[in-house]
C-alpha cells in the first residue's frame, strides 16, 4: 500500500441548503491521493448531496473546492470529468439498448475524423483497460442484457476511459449479491494500488471497515469527525452516525406459538412467458408469535412466492390458506381485508404512489372503508389524522410533514411509512419482503424492533429477506429457497452462516 | 387550480397573444393592430353584443366537454388523443336519434343526448379494452379510432338516403324536440346559439371536480393514473379503473357531439353534420383547453371560454379584410403556445416567484 500523501481533493465548508433542509452544512473533507475515504451516514445524513456537489450536480451555497492548491469551480458533470473526477451513482446511467461499448465511449468518442466514431480503437482501449484493472466485461453485450455486477464494471470503466483519478462510489453494494460485493471490494483495492483516490459511500459498517483508510462520518447534514479506519470501531461509528448507542443485538422475548395462521400447500407457479417453473411444490405454514425467514439467493423464486401470496400473481397449481379460508384466487382486496398486510419487495413500484402526498399513500389500505369513506365519497378529514397520527408514532420524517410529496421522502422514511401502514391495518398475517433494502443502521433497528413488536402480539410474520444477517437475527425458523424449491429448514440457533449459504448454493452438508 | 397556477396560465395566454400578434403584423401589416383589437375582444363590442355572447356560450359548451374529456383522462394518467373520435360518434348518434326519434315526443333531445353518451363512451372503451388487455398504448389506438369514427360516420351518413341531403352534403335537419331546451337564455341572448348546453357542461364540470376530488371512484382512477403497480398492491382492480376512464373520457367528448349538434343553432352551426372527409378540431382543441386549464374540471370552463372567445374573435377580424385561413393560423398559433408554455409553467411559476421576491 502507498503511503496516502496529500489531499488531492480538498472540500471547505461546503453548505447546500434545499427548500426546509440544509443538507450539507459546513462541511469540511479532504481526500488524500490514492485512499479509499469512507463517506458513512444515515440516509438523509447528506452523503449523496456532498457527493453530488463534488461532481457538479448542485451547486452549494457556501464553502469551495480546492484541487491540489487550487480553487476550482465545478458548474456540472462536465467540469468535474475535467478535473479527473467520475462517480458511479447508485442507480446507474446507462443506455439500456445500447451495447457496453457505447455505452463507455458516450459522451467521450475517439473520432476517426470528423464524421465516424473510431470503434475498432476504442474497443481496443478498453478491452486493455479491463484487463489491466480486471474488471471482466463484455463489450458487445447489450446492457439490458448483462448482470448488475457488470453493469456496475461498465460504470466504473467508464470513468477509468475518461482519465479519472478521483472516484466517487454512491452506495455501490446496495444492489449487489455478496458475490458481487467481495469481486467489488477486490477491484476498489486494485484501483487504490494503481494510484486512484476513492470516495466510497456507505452506511455498512463491515465494508467500511474492511475496505476504508478513513472515514467521514455525517450526521443530519454536519460532518462528526473524520477517522482512520483502522483507529476506531464499528460500534464507535454507529454510535457516532445515528447519535445514539445501537444495540446490534435484539431481545427476543418467548412468545407462545400459535395456530396456523397461512399455510401453503403445493404451491406452485409457471411464468407465462418462459413456461419455466419459478415456484415447485412449495408447502409451509406460518404461525401466530412466530418470524419465519426465507433465505435464498436473488431470484430463486421468493419474489413469485410473495406476489403468489398477495395476490399479484395467481398460482399454476397448489393453494394459499389464510386463517382457514383458500384465498388461492381470491383478489388482492379480499386478502387484504381478510387480515394481511404486506410490506412489499419494491417499495417505489409497488409501495408507494411517490407522486402523492405522504397522507395518501398513509391511508392508500384504508381508503375504501369507513370513516375513510361514506357512501362512496372521502372522507379527507379521516385521513389527515390517521397520517398525523401514524408519522408520529413510527417517527417518519419529511420537509412538509403528512403533506410533503412521498417521492420528496429519504427511502428510510420511505419505508417507515410503508410500514406504519401495514402495521395499522392490524392484521393477523405480515408479508415482509426485502424489510430493510437499502436502509442505514438506524432505521433497521427501529423496523426490527416493530417486527418483534409485532411477533409479541401474536402475529405470523413471513419474512423474505437477502439479508442473512437480519434472517439470523429475527427467524424463530429459517426456509431456504433454491431453484424455486424449499430445500432446508432450520433453527437459527441450530446452524450457522455457513451452513445456510450452502443450502442457497444448491449444495446440501455431509 | 392554486394561485399560482392561474397566473401561470396567465402569463402562458399573454405570450400566446404576443405570438399571434407577431404572425398578424408578418402577414398584414396594416390590418393587424385592428385586427388584434378586435381579436381580444373588440369583437364584441356591437349592437348584436347579447347574442354574440349567447353564441360564445353555445360554441363554448361542446368545447368544455372535449377538454373535460382530455383532462379527465391526463387526471387518470391515460392520454386522450381520440375525443374528436368520441365526438364525432357522440354528433352520430344525436343526429340519428334526432331524426329519426320522432315518437320520443318533447322528450326527444333527453333521449338524442343519451344515445350520444352512449356512443361516445363505446367509442372511448374500444382504447381502454385495447390498453388493458392487450397493452396497447391508448395514445395509437384512439388516434387510429378518430379516423374510423370519421369515415365510418361518413358512410353511415353518406349511404342513408333519408338521413343524408345530398345537395348540401350536409345531414338532414335535426327534428325541432331534440333541440336542447333554449329556457330562458334565449330571452336574454336573443338571436343567439345559446341553449342549455352550456349550463350541462358547467354541471359536468362540477361533476367531474367532485368526481375526482371527492369520491373513492376518482381516488381509485387516480391512483391507477399515477401507479398502476402501487394500485394494485392497494386491492383497486387497475385494468377496471383504466377501462372506467377512457369510457368516461369517450361519454365526455361524446356529450361534447350532442351539445353543439342538438341545437337550434345560428352561426351557420347545429343541428346538420357537414358531411367532410377530416376530422373534427372539436377533439384537438379539447387538449389546449385541458392543457390551459392544467387538467382541473373548474378551471376548464374558463379555458374552454377563452378559446372559444379567441376563435369567435378571429372569425369576425375577416370584417377588416383579414384571410380565414390567417385568423386560423392566428388562432391556432396562441392554442398551440398557450398549450406549450403551460409545458413550461413551472419555470413562469418560479421565475415570478423571484420576480416578486426582487421586487
Amino acid at each position: 500500500m502507498k503511503p496516502a500523501k496529500r489531499p488531492i481533493i480538498d472540500m471547505q465548508h461546503i453548505t447546500k441548503v434545499f427548500p426546509g433542509i440544509v443538507a450539507n452544512d459546513d462541511i469540511s473533507l479532504s481526500l488524500m491521493e490514492g485512499e479509499i475515504h469512507a463517506l458513512l451516514g444515515e440516509n438523509g445524513a447528506g452523503k449523496s448531496t456532498l457527493m453530488s456537489v463534488l461532481f457538479g450536480l448542485y451547486t452549494p451555497e457556501g464553502g469551495q473546492i480546492k484541487k491540489y492548491d487550487d480553487v476550482i469551480q465545478i458548474k456540472d458533470p462536465n467540469d468535474a470529468n475535467r478535473y479527473g473526477i467520475g462517480m458511479v451513482h447508485q442507480h446507474f446511467k446507462l443506455v439500456e439498448v445500447f451495447t457496453v461499448l457505447d455505452n463507455i465511449l458516450l459522451g467521450a468518442e475517439p473520432m476517426e475524423n470528423a464524421l465516424f466514431i473510431d470503434r475498432k480503437k476504442a474497443k481496443e482501449d478498453i478491452v486493455a483497460l479491463s484487463n489491466r484493472y480486471k474488471l471482466k466485461i463484455d463489450v458487445d453485450a447489450k446492457i439490458e442484457d448483462i448482470s448488475v455486477g457488470m453493469q456496475q464494471r461498465v460504470e466504473i470503466l467508464k470513468m477509468l476511459y475518461r482519465k479519472n483519478n478521483i472516484l466517487i462510489f454512491d452506495e455501490p453494494t446496495a444492489v449487489l449479491t455478496p458475490q458481487e460485493i467481495e469481486e467489488l471490494m477486490k477491484i476498489l483495492n486494485d484501483l487504490k494500488n494503481e494510484g486512484k483516490s476513492i470516495l466510497f459511500i456507505s452506511h455498512k459498517l463491515n465494508e467500511i471497515m474492511a475496505i476504508s483508510d478513513r472515514v467521514t462520518v455525517l450526521r443530519k447534514g454536519k460532518a462528526v469527525g473524520t477517522f482512520i479506519t483502522k483507529e476506531t470501531t464499528p460500534k464507535a461509528l454507529s454510535t457516532l452516525m445515528v447519535g445514539r448507542d445501537i444495540t446490534f443485538e435484539v431481545a427476543k422475548t418467548p412468545v407462545t406459538i400459535g395456530d396456523a395462521q397461512l399455510e401453503l400447500s403445493h404451491l406452485s407457479y409457471i411464468s407465462p412467458r418462459t413456461k419455466k417453473a419459478l415456484l415447485n411444490d412449495v408447502s409451509f405454514s406460518v404461525r401466530s408469535g412466530e418470524i419465519v425467514g426465507i433465505a435464498g439467493i436473488e431470484g430463486n423464486g421468493q419474489s413469485e412466492l410473495a406476489y403468489l401470496i398477495a395476490g399479484l400473481l395467481h398460482p399454476s397449481d397448489g393453494h394459499i390458506h389464510l386463517k382457514g379460508q383458500d384465498i388461492s384466487h381470491r383478489s388482492v382486496r379480499y386478502r387484504n381485508d381478510a387480515g394481511l398486510a404486506h410490506i412489499p419487495e419494491d417499495r417505489h413500484k409497488y409501495g408507494l404512489i411517490l407522486d402523492d402526498p405522504l397522507f395518501s399513500n398513509l391511508s392508500m389500505k384504508k381508503y375504501h372503508k369507513e370513516p375513510f369513506q361514506k357512501n362512496g365519497i372521502l372522507n379527507k378529514k379521516a385521513s389527515l389524522e390517521l397520517a398525523e397520527s401514524l408519522i408520529h408514532s413510527f417517527d417518519v420524517r419529511s420537509g412538509q410533514g403528512i403533506y410533503s410529496l412521498t417521492r420528496s421522502l429519504s427511502g428510510g422514511n420511505q419505508q417507515k411509512a410503508i410500514i406504519a401502514r401495514e402495521i395499522d391495518t392490524n392484521s393477523d398475517v405480515m408479508l415482509a419482503v426485502q424489510l430493510t433494502r437499502g436502509l442505514d443502521v438506524g432505521a433497521i433497528e427501529y423496523i426490527h424492533q416493530h417486527m418483534l413488536r409485532q411477533r409479541e402480539e401474536g402475529k405470523a410474520i413471513l419474512m423474505i429477506s437477502l439479508e442473512l444477517d437480519e434472517i439470523m437475527k429475527l427467524s424463530d425458523r429459517i426456509l431456504v429457497m433454491y431453484n424455486g424449491q424449499i430445500v432446508a429448514e432450520l433453527k437459527p440457533k441450530q446452524t450457522t452462516k455457513e451452513e445456510i449459504g450452502l443450502y442457497m448454493a444448491g449444495g446440501h452438508p455431509s | 387550480m392554486k394561485k399560482e397556477g392561474l397566473t401561470g396560465s396567465l402569463i402562458a395566454i399573454s405570450i400566446g397573444l404576443v405570438f399571434g400578434l407577431v404572425i398578424m403584423v408578418i402577414a398584414n401589416p396594416f390590418q393587424a393592430i385592428p385586427g388584434f383589437f378586435t381579436m381580444i375582444g373588440g369583437w364584441l363590442i356591437h349592437p348584436d353584443f347579447l347574442r354574440r355572447v349567447g353564441d360564445l356560450f353555445y360554441i363554448a359548451g361542446p368545447l368544455i366537454m372535449t377538454g373535460l374529456s382530455v383532462g379527465f383522462a391526463f387526471k387518470t394518467g391515460l392520454f386522450n388523443i381520440g375525443a374528436t373520435g368520441q365526438y364525432t360518434m357522440g354528433m352520430f348518434a344525436g343526429i340519428y336519434v334526432g331524426v329519426y326519434g320522432d315518437f320520443f315526443g318533447p322528450t326527444q333531445w333527453i333521449f338524442a343526448f343519451l344515445a350520444a353518451i352512449v356512443f361516445g363512451a363505446l367509442w372511448g372503451l374500444i382504447p381502454g379494452l385495447l390498453k388493458a388487455y392487450f397493452n396497447i398504448h391508448e395514445v395509437i389506438a384512439s388516434i387510429m379510432l378518430n379516423y374510423i369514427a370519421m369515415y365510418t360516420v361518413n358512410m353511415w351518413v353518406q349511404t342513408n338516403p333519408t338521413l343524408f341531403n345530398v345537395q348540401f352534403a350536409k345531414t338532414v335537419t335535426i327534428d325541432a324536440n331534440a333541440y336542447l331546451p333554449t329556457t330562458f337564455l334565449r330571452d336574454i341572448f336573443a338571436r343567439s346559439g345559446i341553449d342549455i348546453g352550456i349550463l350541462l357542461a358547467i354541471g359536468f364540470s362540477l361533476l367531474m371536480y367532485f368526481v375526482l376530488e371527492k369520491t373513492t371512484f376518482g381516488y381509485e382512477l387516480k391512483s391507477v393514473g399515477s401507479n398502476r403497480f402501487a394500485s394494485k398492491y392497494a386491492g383497486i382492480k387497475e385494468n377496471r379503473s383504466l377501462i372506467l376512464s377512457m369510457t368516461i373520457a369517450g361519454a365526455l367528448a361524446g356529450i361534447g357531439g350532442a351539445l353543439y349538434f342538438l341545437s337550434r343553432g345560428s352561426i351557420n352551426s347545429g343541428n346538420q353534420y357537414p358531411v367532410a372527409n377530416e376530422l373534427m378540431s372539436a377533439g384537438f382543441d379539447g387538449i389546449a383547453v385541458a392543457l390551459l386549464a392544467q387538467s382541473n374540471p373548474v378551471a376548464t370552463i374558463f379555458s374552454a371560454l377563452f378559446i372559444s372567445f379567441i376563435q369567435r374573435g378571429g372569425f369576425f377580424m375577416q370584417t377588416l379584410g383579414i384571410k380565414i385561413e390567417i385568423i386560423d393560423v392566428i388562432v391556432a398559433a396562441i392554442i398551440y403556445s398557450s398549450a406549450m408554455s403551460m409545458l413550461a409553467k413551472d419555470k413562469l411559476t418560479s421565475f415570478l416567484k423571484k420576480w416578486r421576491t426582487k421586487a
